[in-house]
Order: structure tokens, then sequence, then C-alpha cells
């Protein structure tokens, strides 16, 4: 015969064991409710001041499952690196307007591009860029060629990139197009010519 | 005495929460096997019939209420939800329990398969339904059993090669046949006259064959005669008792992450037919695109993936599925298996909402790593074979197109194609004129994979085999 006192003390640490995991869940839940909060907050950057200057932006088209060479002109700042971050907001900009060809969350944007010598850049997209991005091989690599075509296009110098989400590496974008190595610009082109 | 009892509330507790291991039914036909999901309902175990008959044959189905309507090849059958009534063929027939719709799927209780799967498919089928176990028409293995002395051997011949996992422990070796339509040797125990090895036990639980040797002394296992041989002998004296896994001659996969990438699904093909290596993209947890609110990607590659390998083995290609129900694998292992498998050729299958058609991508090579002599880089494996993907993706397209798919090749970061030896191409299907529903619709998915399997056997000698 089991004796009363350990029953009730089983019986206890059972419904403490199921209070605290529902209490977990709760806090988990409040915590993700903050966090998509904060995240639908954040400010995208502002558009740099300025004289502008005439660019290439290769703009992605989903219906024609292709880019488009689309001449802008854009204001830019003096700095490479910081010139870099604009052109590629620039681009973010066509596809956050709410008919555009190419859909991005509104949230999305580029942290920051590091140009490293010899030809080498990091785009640095924020997490909601691709939490929220749509899900898919073609809308994906579309994404990724766009942002890579128009940086290499007018980045001279450019012949390798790589994309980070949040400051680290990420298996894909969205589940599709793969963002563990860099991309090689001539293949890249090579393929976007070919479309 | 208290102790014991907590230390029994305790293991009470974690055995309330230990997993418990899914339930499911092999299948195997000629052509193909597969397991399917069974679950329960109401007290009763069900399997979705279109799931089962879908890489069987032609298949699609209708819903019209309570009302769900099944076409296989030329027979329909009729189906309502909640009764035990069903009409195949004309002719009527009664379940063991109530027909289910549920999300679409039409679940016929898993005791009824006996019935009703002769009525579709024209021929006898062998249900074994407390093993979970359906062998259509005669691709049953019946194992044979010959004991040699001087020394001790025990030979079972199996007529076909079989791929089991062997575990060998003190007094016994067991071998598990998942893959392989193992059948009842004719009595579940059948005694040796030796004093060696005694005697050999056969079950079926959960879709799988078991063959339980007893011995009196440690034995090992070898297979020979092409796979359809396994050999058990005395282990060397100087040997210790084995108490891990045996490999077989081919390991055979799981759907779990190893170590080493296991052979592939399906056993080792005949070496006299190309061998296609067909992947259906995501599983498990990993859902792939959220087509609609119902409709997940990953459900979308498997039943494409079961229609494609029923039409590339039509036309002479011995296909390895990756995945064959719904499972996450990671895409170094993918990529492990099909390079284990030296298949000539490797199909990736995708499905998305946006655009409409196909699109046949080959890889877009990263920056390219170091090679170095007969070793290849991991990222930039694809590179030696991509003109012989570019060859492939180009006759796919070509064939989407005389199905009036639209359609067009492409290049994709998408892994695991740079990571693969053989050439391999991706299918990403989108709607069709119908909308999201072609999607979801085998008719779609088959003209689709007809497709795909016309033009991949239009190349096949271009493309080569790989060493």
């Amino acid at each position: 015969m089991i004796p009363r006192h350990l029953v009730l003390s089983v019986a206890v640490m059972l419904v403490v064991v199921i209070a605290m995991g529902i209490y977990i869940r709760h806090v988990r839940n409040e915590a993700r409710k903050v966090e998509s909060a904060d995240a639908d907050v954040q400010p995208v950057a502002p558009p740099a001041a300025g004289p502008t200057e005439a660019v290439t932006l290769y703009v992605a088209y989903d219906a024609a499952g292709q880019l488009r060479a689309q001449a802008a002109q854009i204001p830019l700042p003096g700095g490479r690196q910081q010139r870099a971050e604009e052109l590629l907001r620039a681009l973010l900009n066509i596809y956050r307007q709410p008919e555009a060809g190419h859909p991005l969350a509104a949230a999305s944007d580029v942290r920051s591009v590091y140009l490293v010598d010899p030809g080498a850049a990091v785009i640095d997209i924020n997490s909601a860029f691709a939490d929220e991005h749509r899900s898919g091989v073609m809308v994906e690599q579309l994404t990724v060629d766009s942002l890579v075509e128009t940086l290499a296009v007018n980045v001279p110098g450019i012949q390798r990139v790589k994309i980070l989400v949040d400051g680290k590496g990420r298996d894909t974008l969205a589940g599709h197009a793969d963002l563990m190595d860099w991309f090689d610009v001539e293949t890249v082109k090579q393929a976007v010519g070919g479309q | 005495m208290k102790r014991f009892a907590l230390a029994a509330a305790m293991l009470a507790l974690l055995a309330a929460a230990a997993p418990v291991e899914e339930k499911q039914l092999a299948v195997f036909a000629p052509l193909t096997s597969y397991t399917l999901p069974v679950v329960e309902r109401a007290g009763h175990e069900y399997v979705g019939l279109l799931e089962l008959l879908e890489p069987l044959g032609r298949v699609s189905s209708e819903l019209a209420g309570k009302r769900w309507r099944i076409r296989y090849d030329d027979t329909e059958g009729d189906f309502e939800a909640g009764r035990n009534q069903a009409r195949i063929h004309g002719k009527d027939i009664s379940l063991t329990a109530p027909f289910v719709i549920e999300n679409s799927r039409g679940l016929v209780p898993l005791a009824s398969l006996g019935l009703l799967l002769p009525r579709f498919l024209g021929m006898n089928v062998d249900f074994h339904e407390s093993g979970r176990r359906l062998l259509v028409g005669n691709v049953g293995i019946r194992p044979s059993f010959h004991v040699e002395s001087g020394p001790t051997r025990l030979v079972l011949n199996f007529g076909r090669a079989v791929n089991p996992t062997i575990a060998t422990e003190p007094g016994r070796v067991r071998m598990v046949f998942k893959r392989d339509p193992v059948t009842s040797p004719g009595s579940q125990t059948i005694a040796f006259e030796n004093q060696s090895i005694t005697q050999a036990n056969y079950s079926e639980a959960n879709g799988q064959a078991e063959l339980d040797v007893a011995a009196s002394v440690p034995l090992i296992a070898a297979f020979s005669n092409n796979g359809q041989t396994i050999t058990l002998s005395a282990a060397p004296a100087a040997a210790k008792t084995a108490t891990n896994p045996v490999a077989s001659s081919a390991t055979p996969a799981t759907a779990t992450p190893t170590q080493n990438p296991p052979a592939p699904a399906g056993g080792v093909p005949a070496p006299s037919r190309p061998i296609a290596v067909v992947d259906a993209a995501h599983g498990g947890d990993e859902r792939g695109a959220a087509l609609t609110d119902r409709l997940a990607e990953k459900d979308v590659t498997l039943g494409f993936g079961r229609l494609l390998r029923h039409e590339l083995e039509q036309r002479g290609f011995a296909v390895v599925m990756l995945r064959d129900g719904d499972v996450n694998i990671p895409m170094d292992q993918r990529a492990g298996m099909a390079n284990g498998a030296h298949a000539a050729l490797y199909v990736c299958l995708h499905a998305a909402s946006q655009g409409s058609g196909a699109i046949v991508y080959t890889s877009l090579l990263p920056v390219e790593g170091q090679s170095a002599g007969v070793f290849r880089a991991w990222n930039s494996a694809q590179a030696a074979t991509l003109g012989n993907s570019r060859t492939a993706a180009t006759a796919i397209v070509q064939w989407l197109q005389k199905a009036d798919f639209t359609t067009r090749a492409a290049s994709a970061s998408l892994r695991p194609l740079n990571n693969l030896v053989m050439p391999a191409v991706a299918v990403e299907l989108a709607p069709g004129p119908g909308g999201l529903e072609d999607l979801a619709s085998a008719n779609y998915q088959q003209k689709a994979a007809v497709a795909v399997a016309e033009g991949l056997a239009s190349v096949r000698d271009k493309l080569g085999a790989q060493p």
C-alpha cells in the first residue's frame, strides 16, 4: 500500500509540472508578441538627400519570372559603402510599393553593405526581409539575383557577394534559395542574361 | 518500499511522455514499395485511399459535400462520409467501419483493404492486417532455409535481392525487412536439428517483417548471390560476441539523420537499368511553402514524386526515392544518399503558388571551392556535370511545352544541386489554368510527371552512368 502522503506528493508535483508548462508557454507567447511588435515599428532607413545620379536597377517581375534593367535617378552619398546601401534601398523601395511586380514585406531593409577588397561584398538584410519573404524557388532566386546584379553593375570591382540576415549566416532566404555560399557575380550575370 | 514507489511513479511519468511509434502500412507492388501513415479514428485504423492508390497508377478524386468519388484508371469508387457502404465499379461493398472524409482526404478502414483493393487493381492482394503489410500481386518473397554442418551454417535463400538491417545479439541474429516483401516461410517457427543454430522465428509488426534466428554460438552474416542469399555462420573463436548491428551489403536507408549518409530508400536497384533519384523536397516539420491554408509544399512534392517514380519506372529507369513519407531529411544527407546511389540522374521536386506551369532549374554554382585530385569540392561538386544537367533540363522543358505547360529553364542556388556529382535538375511546379487547385490535383501532377519522365528518357543515353 502506497503511503497517502507519497501519493499526495506525486499528485502535487504533477500539478506543478503542468502549471509551469502552461506558464512557460504563456510567457513565450508574450515574448513573441513583443518581438514582432518591435520588428513592426522599426523604421526603415530614410532615403539619402542630395544630388541624384543615374543608376541601373535590376528589378524583378514575378509574372515574367525575370529581371528587367530599369534606369533610375537616386541621391547617392559620397562613400562607396554608403552608396551601395542606398542603391539597394532604392531597389527595395520599388518592391515595397503596393502594386510591385515582386512584392516584399513593408519592413524589409538592408542593414548594411560591407565592401571587402578585393572584390567581395556582404549584404546584411534584416530579419523581416527574410522571415516575411514569400517561399518559393523562383521568387527567392529573383530577389537574390536582383540584389547581386544591381550591386555588381553599379559598384565597380564586385566579383562575389554574400548575403547575411541580421549579421548572421542563414541556410536559405525563405526555405529555398541557398545563402550559405558566396554568389559569383559572373555566374549570376550569365544566369540573369539567359532569362 | 517508499523509494520503490517513488521510482515507479517517475517511470510512469517518463513513459507517458515517451514518443509513441507512428503506425504505418507498408505496401509492396511489382514496381514500387512505400509506406503510408495509419491514423486511428473512433477506435478503427484508417488509411488514405488516394495516397494508397496514387503510386500504383493514374488516380483522381472529387469531393461533393459528403460524397467522395475516386477514379483509378477506369475504375470508379463512390464513398459517403459516415456510411459503411461503398460502390466500386458498379458493385456494392461493405466496409468494416464508416468512411471518413478529413481535409478533403478520403480515409478507408484498414481492415477493408483486402476487400477494396482487388476491385480497384484488378489483381489479388495479400493483406496482413495485424502486421500492416499489403502485397499487391505476386511480389511476396518466401525464404527457404538450409542448415549445413562442418562448419555449421544456416543459408537463407530469398530468390530476389533483399536488404534487411541485421543485428547480432548474444544468442540471436535479428533481420528486419522494411523494404522487402518478405513473407512467412510457412510457419511462424522453424526448428532446425542442429545444436548451434536451433530455430528461426518469423513475425510482422507495423509494416516490417522480422526473422529471428536463435543460436547457441555467436553468428555473423554474409550476403552473396547479388543479395539473394544470406549465410549465417559461427563467428571466429577469436572474435568477441557482437552486440552492435552488422552492416548489410547495402546499408538500408532511414529517414533519420546519421553520421554517414546511408544508401537511399528502395534498396539496390538492378544494375542493368539506369538509376534515377527522385527527391521530394521538404518533409516532416519542414513544410516548405504554404501553398494554401491547408496545402503544404511538402505534400505536393511527395505526391508528385510518387507519380514521377511510377512514370520513370515505366520508361526503364530504376528509381530511388529519397523520401517516401512525411520525414525531414537534411540537405547534406540527401546529397550523400544520391551520390552514394551512383545514379545516372537526380530530380528534385518543388511546388509554388506563384507563377504558372513549371520551371526547370539547374545549379547556380557558387564561388568554386578547391578540388584536390579525385576529390571534388563539396559546394561545387556539380560543376563537372553541369553541361549534362542543362541537357536534361532542356529536354524536360521541351516535353513540358508539348504537354501545354508554361515553362522555361533557369538557374538557381538550390541545395542540394551544388553537391551532386550526377546530372541534376529541380522542377518547381506552379499552378496551371485551374489555379491553385491544380497543385493538389493528381491529374495535373500526373501530366507533369509524364512530361518530366519523357524528357529524361529522351536524353538517357546522353547522360551517361556515374562512376
